[in-house]
């Protein structure tokens, strides 16, 4: 096994999802109490639990909550199409800086939209990438909402209205977007994104 | 069932009954659900670890008032009832508990500047005595309250839109 050094944690922005290293230790899973165990089977990834979801069992109560609610609003039926409310995500990610939940919804927003020019735009120009209207006003909104204090007026909420989406679609890009100020805040927080050994 | 229209988020930016957004909050209904049962595990766990109830809506009480939510700091702030701990919900105070102390220091950049963290903002919590479940907990307190936050700040700007 290579020890991992410092030089491995990767500071750019790509869509090649790495591997993530917690700064805390992971609960183990032969350790793990029955609640654990229950909560660990509630998220998307039940064939092999990942280090992530293993240090988010140390809190099994807010666990079990939110898996059931991330996937509700990130793959909900209705409203704002999935790859849009990527977009959301990305918005959060960005502003706060999340490498891993950065490469992740890129990588699946590339996939969704069919199309890799608006996450290549966003990663090579940051905040200030050309986009279509619909994909600018969409990610202004999202980074304002991300930020602290969240910045975002009627006059994003206007844009959103002249780019076409409803209301119901608005009201997912708020849920996807406030929804990664929480998974940054785990992600970015609690572990670091290195290069994928082997 | 949970009544939604109860619920933290649906009290504090309440749709129009009738409105359009109203009828696509009920379409949402689970997550309005979810996202009440999520604040009880984050501010009223059945286990609280190392951070006792008071704390929790202290640290919340001073992350809304770090978002510039003060209807949601009073909110939260109701909720402390011991009142050594009153003080700490109010941005800017220090603690002379080292634990307690890191918390804060860790909370207020969490909440405000979540890019800059870097590991050594977690080592320094471990050297304060922080367990590592108890980072976690105080890592989901933040990041759920920058949840709930902004979707209460997005769906008062659309309430408000319909006005």
């Amino acid at each position: 096994m290579t020890v991992k050094t410092n030089d491995d944690i990767i500071r750019r922005f790509t869509r090649n999802v790495p591997e993530w290293r917690p700064r805390v230790t992971p609960v183990k899973l032969a350790e793990a109490t029955q609640e654990q165990l229950d909560a660990l089977q509630v998220t998307p990834s039940n064939t092999k639990v990942s280090d992530y979801v293993l240090v988010l069992a140390h809190d099994v109560e807010t666990l079990k909550v939110r898996s059931p609610l991330f996937n509700a609003i990130m793959y909900g039926k209705g409203g704002l199409s999935r790859a849009e409310r990527e977009l959301g995500a990305l918005a959060a990610s960005i502003v706060n800086h999340c490498i891993y939940c950065a490469a992740v919804h890129a990588d699946r927003h590339a996939q969704l939209s069919k199309d890799k020019t608006v996450t290549d735009k966003l990663f090579a120009m940051g905040e200030k990438a050309d986009l279509g209207p619909r994909d600018r006003a969409i990610l202004d909104f999202g980074m304002r909402l991300a930020r602290t204090p969240q910045q975002a007026t009627a006059q994003e909420v206007a844009k959103l209205r002249e780019a076409g989406l409803d209301e119901g679609e608005i009201l997912d890009l708020i849920l996807s977007t406030a929804l990664f100020s929480w998974a940054n805040r785990l992600m970015h927080i609690l572990g670091d994104p290195v290069r994928k050994s082997g | 069932m949970t009544d939604i229209m109860n619920s933290t988020v649906l009290t504090s930016a309440r749709p129009k009954p009738g409105s359009q957004i109203e009828a696509e909050v009920l379409n949402r209904r689970d997550i309005f659900e979810k996202t009440q049962a999520a604040e009880i595990a984050v501010l009223t766990p059945a286990d609280p670890g190392g951070l006792s109830h008071d704390l929790r809506h202290a640290l919340a009480a001073r992350i809304a008032a770090l978002h510039g939510e003060p209807d949601q700091a009073a909110r939260y702030a109701a909720g402390v009832t011991d009142a050594a701990l009153s003080p700490l919900a109010s941005v800017g105070t220090t603690s002379d508990d080292a634990q307690v102390q890191a918390m804060l220091t860790f909370t207020d950049a969490v909440s405000t500047n979540p890019r800059e963290i870097i590991a050594e903002d977690v080592t320094a919590l471990q050297s304060a005595g922080v367990s590592d479940a108890d980072i976690v907990r105080l890592a989901e307190l933040n990041a759920f309250l920058a949840y709930q936050l902004r979707l209460i700040a997005g769906l008062r700007l659309l309430v408000e839109a319909a006005e």
